[in-house]
């Protein structure tokens, strides 16, 4: 049985194409099409129902190191309200899931991908029966809209009952809508700036056209999963599912960077240790491919005739004007500059590896 | 999803091409609603060409949308009499007018067998009330 987020009927209404994605029915696309949605977040703002998201609530006297047990990144020195991106990450290393962490005044909030949200919560709750915490799955109750583009804030403004001027990048606040409790953060997945909002879906009811109304006068659009995941690869951050899975790790997925090797011990830091001394045999590079053929998820990576990895997500970049995408290759291949074929319906196509992101004008903070 | 035009006097096929019958020369295009279904092309590639032979059901043409591609395969057997050589370069007119400048292609067709896989326009409306949401 397929869920309905609080937004469903305001999808609709817009003229949206209903897909099947992570259990959910959501919007792909409303009727101006992917490619002005996407255009437009980048130039103006656009509005997003992320409530597939799952929400993972950690409490009690060890939810500090319970959670920081949990995930690669570290922890310990979030200050109140800030947010952190990480993964978390099996014993042997694999990824189960990237997530933001919130620090909330009493422990932390875990958002989670949606197509992963039922997973994620039998493992925190599985985790965390040797710990001194309380978890809580707020998943089902829990709404999330993102309004992302460089006016978000200014209508953001117009909509929260009290302006919220100083909130940075990668924090969060609590505020009010309406009067009704909301939480919003300013981050996102679009490379531009934004915020996420959630609330409970007993409150969702008028959000969207109120937000649509208050971004009227600069052009605000609704926009679908087929806007989000082009913006995100366009800044070639990893889709789960595709760019990361649990037979991936965050080394090879180029995200050493959220791995903190000198913190306590965590959940999967042997073996990535190990992969970090042996060296990793595959990593994840950012392709330009030369033409107009979409490379697509499954594609193969050709080199001298060699097959040396394959396309994990690939779409057309509005904002380039190009082809691009992301995919593991043999290490050896990585370097940016390296020039690869890419196999499209039995033909194959130039492409080489660049340094990401492709597009570099984003407008966040 | 916007209103669907299928124009009366073309014929059709089930997997949402239209068929422009004149003697033993054809012109085919994607619907309105298989152009909105894709919605955002950006790319179109033959496969064939002018004089090039086809079967019924080989394809003759790739469509790149934003979502996905989707080919494009022959009613009828016959011979390329001429593709639309302006869809390379503003492969959007297929979204923008899919029963005009954006026709994909002509054939010669060897006989005229292949009409009946065709299906009227009143016959292809059941069809898209079917398949949309």
């Amino acid at each position: 049985m397929l869920k309905r987020t609080a937004f469903y009927d305001d999808h609709l209404k817009h003229g949206a194409k209903i897909v099947e994605f992570a259990g959910y029915e959501l919007p792909i696309q409303y009727s101006q099409g992917i490619v002005t949605e996407t255009k437009t977040v980048r130039s103006s703002a656009g509005l997003f129902d992320v409530s597939h998201m799952g929400e993972i609530e950690i409490k009690g006297p060890q939810s500090l190191s319970f959670t920081n047990y949990l995930v690669t990144n570290n922890i310990e020195n979030l200050q109140e309200n800030q947010v952190l991106y990480t993964v978390m990450c099996l014993e042997q290393g694999g990824i189960i899931d990237d997530l933001l962490v919130y620090r909330r005044p009493q422990g932390y909030l875990l958002v989670v991908n949606g197509a992963n949200q039922d997973k994620d919560w039998h493992w925190v709750e599985q985790q965390s029966k040797k710990w001194d915490v309380q978890v809580t799955n707020l998943s089902d109750q829990t709404a999330q809209i993102a309004i992302q583009g460089p006016k978000s804030e200014k209508i953001l403004n117009k909509v929260v009952d009290q302006p919220l001027p100083d909130l940075n990048y990668y924090f969060s606040k609590d505020a009010t809508i309406n009067h009704q409790p909301v939480l919003i953060s300013r981050t996102g997945y679009t490379g531009e700036d934004g915020f996420e909002i959630y609330l409970d879906n007993r409150h969702a009811s008028g959000l969207w056209d109120q937000v649509l109304a208050a971004g009227e006068e600069f052009n605000i659009t609704p926009a679908g999963l087929g806007a989000r995941d082009i913006l995100r690869l366009e800044m070639g951050y990893c889709l789960y599912g595709n760019d990361i899975t649990e037979q991936t790790t965050p080394i090879e997925a180029g995200l050493k960077w959220v791995v903190k090797m000198k913190k306590d011990d965590f959940m999967g830091k042997e073996s990535l240790q190990q992969q970090i001394d042996e060296g990793v045999q595959k990593k994840l590079v950012s392709l330009v491919v030369s033409g107009k053929q979409i490379p697509r998820h499954g594609y193969s990576i050709i080199s001298d005739q060699q097959k040396i990895g394959e396309v994990t997500s690939g779409g057309w970049s509005p904002s380039l004007a190009k082809c691009i995408a992301l995919g593991y290759v043999k290490k050896g291949h990585h370097k940016s500059g390296t020039e690869v074929e890419i196999e499209v319906r039995n033909r194959t196509i130039p492409a080489q590896i660049v340094k990401g992101p492709f597009y570099k004008q984003g407008s966040h903070l | 999803m916007a209103e669907v035009n299928i124009p009366e006097d073309l014929k059709y096929t089930k997997s949402h091409e239209w068929i422009k019958i004149e003697g033993d020369i054809i012109t085919i295009g994607i619907t309105d609603f298989a152009q909105q279904e894709l919605s955002d092309i950006v790319y179109v590639e033959f496969q064939l060409d002018a004089d090039d032979e086809i079967s019924q059901g080989d394809p003759f043409c790739t469509i790149e949308a934003v979502k996905t591609a989707e080919d494009i395969n022959s009613p009828a057997d016959g011979k390329i009499v001429s593709v639309n050589s302006d869809l390379p370069d503003d492969p959007s007119v297929i979204n923008k007018d899919p029963y005009g400048k954006g026709w994909l292609a002509k054939i010669e067709v060897a006989d005229q067998s292949f009409q009946q896989n065709l299906i009227s326009a009143q016959e292809y409306l059941k069809i898209t009330e079917q398949s949309s949401h």
